[in-house]
């Protein structure tokens, strides 16, 4: 064999074992993540049963007591929120801007969601605190004969919501320009208007796409921290309502985590309280993956 | 009758942003026969196939000026709604794209547009439309699985069909053989001289051979002008240009 080929198949080699390596590195990380968490929260769970934790409303950590369902509940709240009204919008807008508008439309709109999808979630806390608190204090509560600071779930979710819909948007636009153009010709060419082509046809053929962008923008909006913190109120108690404040598991963590840690089991307890985070956002990419392999399994 | 004129072009002129696509096209498409345009790629054929059914609306960017006219109606200057004029004329292109359904509701889709929804006619004229696409005996026991299941072939059978189910009386087919192996080929082109009966029937193709075989009028494009056109034993036996003369010889491609 000659020397450069040697070379060649040395380098080939080499490349191959790098790749193998990084793809287990991926594979394992999140169940690096997940286990490291349980370890750190095994104490807590040797104490009390996962049930209890789970369903139990009383956090009192300096008596021993450590109940998530005020903070699960608080998170879920907002997320869904979040996803109530960005949901809509991000479709919506995404097909105005790929089947509707002119094309210079979409060449100054992707510019505007890049820099969106870019700035600081402080900021968009910041914003928060500044506009939308009063915002819903003063204007918005009174409408529904609501007490409120403003500092609520509903501000939690109008900030959030504010903060994944350029995230979910660019994936939108991503999705609705990988389905071919000939499709949507093949569709109008049978006489079918503008509006039944993409309900009947495109939504159809991009609804994989469009659930693992939801799906993307749940996890995202789930384990947002800094923006949600500052507008939602972090008090611990179950919210009954969107006025009501809350107190979501990442604020949790965040406030309280290095401080406190002499308390017996706290930092045990947050830990638990970051593995409740991750397996919930574990849970909806497994949701959205499920949803999205029955459906290419009836239309592929 | 012999000789009616189904589609007439005139002075059809068609940019897209900068670029003059189409530049002063006038042909006139007879009925009931198989008009094929040819040329070599990128001089406008798709182009000028979908400016008859305006797909070009779809596109903020592309201007059209000129008169299509089928069966003496400027399809680009009427009050008639461009769904009506699509629904005239069933497009096949050049890869079938069938909708993201089974095999079934592909073809409900568009009787259900016109409005046809008792399930006994649905089925028969599914029925009736598949087997008008040579497709009914492969796929009768399996008409609920996805359209994408079928092979390439009979997904473009799957799209004649489709077509057909409108009730159009143009056919605009854009080198619908240009993805199938030979004998699928071979079907769709023997479905297209049984279809020209009742269809006017426009087959874009760059395919020297296809067009000998199907053509009974040819238009030649070239660099988005139509060079030549006429009757195809006409076109093929004596080109009047250099141009086409070159082109049939084979030196340009
Ligand atoms: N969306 C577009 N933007 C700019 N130019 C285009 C576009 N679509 C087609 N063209 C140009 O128009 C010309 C004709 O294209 P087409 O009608 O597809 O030709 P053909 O079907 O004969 O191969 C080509 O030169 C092509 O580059
Ligand atoms: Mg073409």
């Amino acid at each position: 064999m000659k020397p450069f080929r040697i070379g060649r198949l040395v380098k080939e080699r080499v490349n191959r074992v790098w790749m193998t390596l990084w793809t287990v590195i991926i594979i394992l990380t999140p169940v690096i993540i997940g286990g490291f968490l349980l370890w750190k929260s095994s104490m807590l769970l040797e104490e009390n049963s996962l049930m209890k934790l789970l369903g139990s409303s009383e956090w009192k950590p300096l008596s021993g007591k450590f109940g998530f369902s005020p903070f699960i509940i608080s998170s879920l709240w907002v997320t869904f929120l979040a996803l109530i009204i960005a949901g809509p919008i991000c479709i919506l807008s995404a097909l105005h801007l790929t089947y509707y508008a002119p094309s210079f439309f979409m060449k100054i709109v992707q510019p505007a969601i890049d820099i969106l999808a870019g700035i600081p979630s402080v900021i968009y806390g910041v914003w928060g605190v500044v506009v939308i608190v009063p915002f819903i204090s003063g204007h918005l509560a009174p409408v529904f004969n609501a007490e409120t600071s403003g500092y609520s779930i509903l501000a939690g979710g109008l900030v959030l919501s504010v903060m994944i819909i350029p995230f979910i948007l660019n994936i939108l636009i991503e999705i609705f320009n990988t389905i071919p153009v000939e499709l949507r010709e093949a569709t109008l060419s049978l006489g079918v208007s503008n509006w039944i082509t993409i309900r009947s046809v495109l939504l159809r053929k991009a609804f994989p796409g469009i659930i693992s962008a939801i799906g993307l923008g749940l996890s995202r909006a789930f384990g947002e921290t800094i923006a949600v913190l500052m507008v939602v109120g972090n008090v611990t108690h179950v919210p009954e309502g969107v006025f009501q404040p809350g107190y979501p598991l990442t604020a949790l963590i965040a406030n309280n985590y290095g401080e406190m840690l002499s308390i017996p089991l706290y930092d045990s307890a947050l830990m638990l309280a970051a593995l409740i985070l991750f397996a919930i956002v574990v849970l909806f990419n497994l949701a959205s993956r499920l949803i999205i392999i029955r459906y290419e399994n009836k239309y592929r | 009758m012999e000789n009616e004129t189904k589609i007439r072009i005139e002075n059809l002129n068609l940019s897209i942003g900068k670029s003059k696509i189409l530049k002063d096209i006038n042909v006139e498409i007879p009925k009931h026969k198989i008009t094929v345009i040819l040329g070599p790629s990128g001089c406008g054929k798709t182009t000028l196939l979908k400016s008859m059914n305006r797909l070009t609306d779809i596109y903020s960017d592309i201007r059209v000026s000129g008169k299509i006219l089928i069966d003496g109606e400027d399809i680009l200057h009427t009050d008639k709604d461009v769904t009506e004029i699509r629904k005239r004329m069933g497009l096949l292109s050049q890869r079938p794209y069938p909708l993201p359904m089974n095999i079934y509701k592909n073809i409900a889709f568009g009787l259900k547009i016109s409005g046809r929804r008792k399930k006994r006619f649905l089925n028969k004229r599914i029925e009736h439309y598949l087997k008008q696409a040579n497709l009914w005996n492969e796929v009768k026991d399996r008409l609920k699985e996805p359209a994408a299941s079928l092979s390439i072939g009979q997904q473009q059978r799957l799209c004649l069909a489709r077509g057909l189910a409108v009730d159009p009386d143009i056919i605009l087919a854009d080198e619908p053989t240009s993805a199938l192996d030979p004998i699928s080929s071979q079907e769709i082109e023997k479905k297209f001289t049984e279809l020209k009966n009742g269809y006017t029937i426009v087959l874009v193709t760059h395919i020297l051979r296809q067009a000998i075989r199907l053509a009974d009028y040819v238009i030649f494009m070239y660099l988005g002008e139509v060079i030549e056109q006429g009757p195809a034993e006409q076109f093929f036996k004596s080109p009047q240009t250099e141009i086409t003369k070159a082109y049939l010889k084979g030196s340009i491609n």
